[in-house]
């Protein structure tokens, strides 16, 4: 009996245990290796970006007097155009992931549409920027007007409008468009997870459509459309090149008005339009503020995880 | 109940014509022999097939895409009383009771053919809204189905909630106590009604989804398999309460429990196939006494018999 144990022990399962060990050590290598290459971005930002945080005038790039002065507009930039970017997209989001599960006439109308969504995330970051700048741009000039007009007591659109289009608004559309198939993709997942047995008791209490779609698919999605949501944010915050290219932007503003010619920056495209013709200490201020960014993105990836627990939970 | 004796020449032919003759000759031609004289010991009151909720179900063929699933299904419904459906697997029966109330419709593809009529009025007339046919005829799934993120009180209200017209607070704690207490459910939950609704055991889950379909006031309730996930306690519980709901309600009833039939069911409707991918149809139907104690027809003893396949 025990010469059996050991005969079988010791044939297939001695090679599939070195199997075993080769595919568990790769598995913990590629774990190990996604921790360490996150520690040593973290590592060059702070080593590289710290001195940056004590400088004062002179070392630091757009004439800024201290290292706040510098930092607080672009992340408040950076946030703002996410921020609207994100109302944008929402509904549009929720809107097409619908039409491709629960509103698609067909299963194939629905490929159709998720395969749509899919190559417009294809579109490289510059043909959005150029898109935004040649065509939305002036096309977004008599809405401005229009806004200014009617709603100018708001202070988002109060003082006078862009002539060239190349505001927050028109750069927040464009990030939105960039950020929609992130966030469909997400909503269309947790929508076609909705189970069958909801969907049936909402119809057989007499819903409609839509009462169904509200009372049986949404709340069950919630944590989806959440997670979705902050995916997109987080997307948005590091969105560089559309929005260097569009943006007519004044570094030191903070700004609440989104169609006046002068606009805050956001940190990304600074460091993207700054950088080429930095050098020395400018360079580590640059660094810093990605140092900045970094903790931003972290934030809302944080704040998106409880989230989604929370909206799982309840 | 209005009509005891039920007037055959007058009343129910306003409803559909021959109502009654149909009803004793479904589409085999074997017509059980007795009227409408209870079957079961727990029947109350005479059948009627005119009194409110009768349906009558006329040449009904079920689709999906260009697939016959049921084909010619002829079939009268008491109001206020149990009908059971029986067969075997794939025989249609479940099919049959999503086309009572226009479920069947919500797969892409599936549609049905002929009259199903609800107190003469025919649910598949053409400018009748799905949506309102469910709301007069509810429906209890095979797998308890509360709303997660609903409470207790809230599942009760849910067709309510659903259609934005959730009553002001007296009116819900009414209506919410007065469902639930004719789901025999009240005693167990009052003390819990803010908890979510799947935090109930799987067998007080299908009551409250029995209050809910109740809440918005159907003529008529169908149940496919409702005890087929639950333990022997609690479908006893389920069966007590079809035969208290069949007091204001017709109830329909899809089992494979056949005992079950014969303990709950007024009305007993065979199903079966020819085989595979045949479509069902109705071998035969009749009060429910007569079905399992002298059925017409081989097929339908050789089932109850255990004797299919």
């Amino acid at each position: 009996m025990t010469d059996s144990r050991v005969a079988v022990s010791g044939g297939p399962a001695g090679r599939r245990s070195y199997g075993e060990r080769v595919f568990s050590g790769s598995m913990k290598g590629a774990a190990i290796a996604v921790a360490l290459i996150l520690v040593g971005v973290l590592v060059f930002l702070a080593a590289k970006g710290g001195p940056a945080f004590g400088d004062g005038e002179g070392d630091l790039p757009a004439h800024a007097t201290n290292f706040l002065a510098l930092a607080l507009p672009l992340a408040f930039g950076s946030v703002w155009v996410a921020v609207v970017a994100l109302l944008f997209a929402a509904l549009p989001a929720i809107g097409v992931a619908l039409a491709a599960t629960i509103y698609a006439p067909s299963a194939r109308f629905g490929r159709f549409l998720g395969a749509v969504l899919d190559l417009l995330a294809a579109v490289p970051s510059v043909v959005f920027g150029l898109w935004g700048l040649k065509v939305l741009a002036p096309a977004m000039v008599p809405l401005f007007e229009w806004l200014h007009a009617k709603l100018g007591w708001l202070p988002f659109f109060s003082g006078d409008p862009s002539v060239t289009g190349r505001t927050v608004l028109t750069a927040s559309v464009v990030v939105a468009v960039m950020i929609l198939p992130i966030m469909a993709a997400m909503c269309r997942e947790s929508f076609a997870l909705t189970p069958p047995a909801l969907i049936e008791a909402a119809y057989a209490l007499g819903a409609t459509r839509w009462e169904m779609v509200r009372s049986a698919v949404l709340p069950v999605a919630r944590s989806g459309i959440v997670a979705g949501g902050m995916l997109g944010l987080g997307r948005a915050l590091g969105e560089t090149m559309a929005v260097a290219m569009v943006l007519s932007a004044t570094p030191d503003l903070i700004s609440f008005n989104v169609i006046s010619s002068e606009n805050p920056s956001t940190i990304a495209a600074f460091i993207a339009s700054t950088f080429p013709e930095s050098t020395g200490s400018r360079v580590n201020a640059l660094i810093a503020l990605g140092l900045v960014l970094f903790g931003i993105s972290l934030l809302v990836s944080i704040a998106g995880r409880r989230i989604a627990k929370k909206g799982a939970q309840a | 109940m209005t009509a005891t004796v039920p007037n055959p020449t007058a009343a129910a032919s306003d409803i559909a014509p021959g109502a009654l003759a149909a009803s004793t000759a479904p589409a085999t031609g074997t017509a059980p022999t007795t009227g409408l004289v209870p079957a079961t010991a727990t029947v109350t009151a005479p059948l009627s097939f005119d009194a409110p909720g009768s349906m009558s179900i006329s040449d009904v063929s079920c689709y999906y895409g260009s697939h016959l699933a049921v084909a010619d299904v002829s079939l009268e419904i008491p109001g206020r009383a149990v009908t059971a459906f029986i067969g075997p697997s794939g025989c249609g029966k479940s099919t049959l009771l999503r086309a009572i109330n226009r479920m069947h419709e919500v797969i892409p593809s599936a549609r049905a053919e002929g009259t199903i009529s609800l107190d003469g009025v025919d649910l598949y007339a053409k400018g009748v809204d799905p949506v309102a046919v469910r709301s007069k005829v509810g429906m209890v799934f095979q797998k308890p189905n509360p709303f997660p993120a609903m409470s207790i009180k809230d599942n009760v209200l849910a067709g309510l909630i659903i259609k934005g017209q959730r009553p002001r607070a007296s009116a819900a704690d009414e209506l919410v106590e007065r469902c639930l207490t004719r789901a025999h459910l009240w005693d167990e939950v009052k003390d819990r009604l803010r908890k979510p609704g799947d935090s109930l055991s799987g067998g007080q889950q299908q009551r409250l989804c029995i209050a809910r379909a109740i809440a918005v006031q159907p003529d008529v309730v169908l149940m496919d398999e409702p005890c087929s996930a639950l333990d022997p306690i609690s479908t006893l519980a389920i069966e007590e309460l079809m035969r208290d709901l069949a007091r204001d309600y017709t109830v329909v009833v899809v089992t494979h429990n056949m005992a079950q039939a014969n303990r709950i069911s007024d009305i007993t409707a065979f199903f079966s196939l020819a085989s595979a991918g045949q479509p069902g149809r109705l071998i035969e139907s009749g009060p429910t006494g007569d079905i399992f104690s002298a059925p017409k027809v081989i097929a339908t003893r050789d089932y109850i018999d255990g004797r299919f396949g």
